[in-house]
């Protein structure tokens, strides 16, 4: 049994089918991108993931057990974490505050109105590791909404990071950054898969990233799965390269 | 780099703030010495104190939490009323009518919270009043009980009882135990707002769907931000209907949650003495103003107008921009 598994998976807005037949497995440790078209229901499958809504059809698994209608907070506890295409963070508090209450709410402290000495340097070591990993730290005492899109991206990583994630979901974690960003990001993506062995499920735009990081790819057209396979399988599978490569190629030159 | 050029403005602001604080008690515990050499008399510290409490306490959830609550005079009104009926009809006891009234102002609050907080923005606004409003046409239809439109009358400030000894409650040490009060206000704001607790309202305010994609409760989060609130706005209530001796249906009314909230937002909604410079503001502007006109409240108005247009952070929030820059 893999690690996460979609049996069938669809969902309908109303009459629109936003996803149809979705089997996929990612296996523990994997790093796997998903690419597709815009409305290719690249979104759609991370809200189904990550129990923003439910499917219609079909069955999710995760760690060998299904995932369906089960709240945020509980797919939480379960060991999955989502970053959002839009930024989610707490704009108007500093990079330290912004991590300090994620690691207090992951140690369940936010009913807590005094904690002892001993719980605070707790709450500091680790608001320390995870400006270490995502190496933000030099940062910290900036205000989040003042700074680039990039380091905003970094911050709500950091802010996952503080649930420990066995799976995480970033959607579109490069979007609108510059190559010193993208990079940054790229490198962070890498070590946390490598080095924090977090399976990462991630949509992207950039082919350079995903054909460059990415153990697999999935290739999603229209609400439906058209390939999987490594960075060559993918590019040079021939449906894909219609379907969705060769527009990708066409926009780029364009 | 950045950081070490930053940790010494923060060290000096942290110190600078300090100072301001430990100024601000000192001309608090001296106000019966220079009030009255400025023309004021101390009801008009007291009263100001007590409007301080109660925005003190609606900020918790106006501008730590993000809950437009325009309700708030409700629980402020109930802690009058129960503060009153607890004289009339229970025991002439000070400690136990401010307690009663604290109470049942808190405790509504607490019922009241979870009916308000599925709802964002203006429909929890709007859910604030309408239960602010339902407790006012109780105090006025219920006439047996609250007196009705006349009023909650026949209390008076009992003298407080010290190990034998009673203690009369002229203005002045009725100023000192309001002051009292205030100051363990204060410092339970102070406390949870550096806790765990504290940092997770804030971030309600910030982000909720971020809060809530990390797991956390944040419906429960806002319900123990409005309970809390609406115990610390029921003992200025209470407090309240001690300094006048007397409970109105005004006391509950929306005219009185809107000043609640014009007292937060002119003072500064994110900043934590805030309030109580708007309440200062009000109550001052208030008493000098209804002795030169009847329209008073055009002129409050008029006030709160500009403070939004030229301090949208609240008057200190203006100055501690301009003593940053």
């Amino acid at each position: 049994m893999s690690f996460l598994t979609l049996d069938g998976v669809g969902r309908r807005f109303g009459a629109v089918q936003a996803l149809k037949g979705i089997s996929l497995s990612v296996e523990k440790g994997e790093l796997r991108a998903i690419i597709g078209p815009n409305g290719a229901g690249k979104t759609t499958l991370f809200n189904l993931i990550s129990g923003y809504f439910p499917p219609s059809e079909g069955s999710i698994q995760f760690d060998g057990q299904p995932i369906l209608a089960v709240s945020p907070n509980a797919l939480v506890r379960r060991g999955i974490i989502r970053t959002f295409q839009i930024t989610q963070v707490f704009l108007s508090l500093s990079v330290y505050e912004n991590l300090r209450v994620a690691v207090e709410t992951a140690m369940g402290l936010q009913l807590r109105p005094w904690i002892s000495r001993n719980v605070r340097n707790q709450v500091e070591a680790k608001v320390e590791e995870l400006a270490a990993i995502t190496r933000i730290g030099p940062k910290m005492d900036r205000i989040v909404g003042e700074m680039s899109h990039g380091d905003q991206r970094v911050v709500e990583v950091g802010i996952a990071l503080s649930r420990h994630p066995k799976l995480l979901l970033l959607d579109e974690p490069t979007a609108g950054m510059g190559d010193e960003e993208t990079n940054h990001m790229t490198d962070l993506i890498r070590r946390l898969n490598k080095e924090q062995g977090i399976t990462i499920l991630f949509v992207e735009h950039d082919m350079a990233i995903v054909f460059g990081i990415a153990d697999r790819i999935t290739v999603l057209d229209n609400g439906t799965m058209l390939a999987e396979g490594t960075a060559r399988e993918i590019s040079e599978n021939p449906r894909v390269q219609s379907a969705y490569l060769g527009n990708a190629l066409e926009e780029n030159a364009a | 780099m950045s950081a070490s050029i930053e940790t010494k403005p923060a060290a000096a602001q942290g110190s600078a703030r300090m100072l301001v604080a430990a100024g601000i008690w000192v001309l608090l515990l001296l106000v019966p010495l220079w009030l009255p050499a400025l023309g004021g008399y101390t009801d008009l510290a007291t009263r100001a104190l007590i409007y301080a409490i109660a925005a003190s306490g609606l900020n918790l959830v106006l501008g730590y939490t993000g809950g437009l609550s325009f309700g708030h005079a409700a629980y402020f009104g109930l802690g009058a009323y129960g503060a009153g009926l607890c004289l009339i009809y229970i025991a002439p006891s000070l400690p136990l009518a401010i307690l009663a009234g604290t109470v049942l102002g808190g405790i509504a609050g607490i019922l009241v919270g979870p009916m308000a907080m599925k709802r964002k923005g203006i429909y929890f606004a709007m859910i604030t009043i309408a239960f602010g409003q339902m407790f006012y046409f109780i105090a006025v239809r219920w006439n047996a009980l609250t007196g009705g439109e006349d009023g909650l009358t026949g209390f008076s400030r009992v003298p407080l009882h010290l190990g034998g000894h009673a203690i009369h409650m002229g203005p002045v040490r009725f100023y000192y135990l309001v002051l009292a009060l205030f100051a363990v206000v204060m410092l339970v704001l102070w406390q949870i707002l550096r806790s765990p607790l504290g940092h997770s309202f804030v971030a309600v305010r910030e982000n909720t769907t971020r809060l809530r994609f990390l797991g956390v409760a944040v419906d429960k989060q806002i319900w123990v931000a409005f309970a809390i609130s609406t115990f610390i706005t029921a003992l200025a209530g209470a407090l309240n209907a001690l300094l006048t001796g007397f409970a109105s249906p005004d006391n509950l009314g929306w005219q009185l949650s809107g000043s609640f909230v014009v007292i937060c937002v002119l003072g500064g909604m994110r900043s934590y003495w805030g309030p109580f410079l708007g309440a200062i503001i009000f109550i001052v502007a208030q008493d000098y103003l209804s002795s030169v006109t009847q329209n008073w409240m055009s002129f409050i108005g008029l006030i709160f107008v500009l403070a939004v247009l030229f301090f949208p952070q609240g008057l200190l929030g203006f100055i501690k921009g301009r003593a940053r820059s």
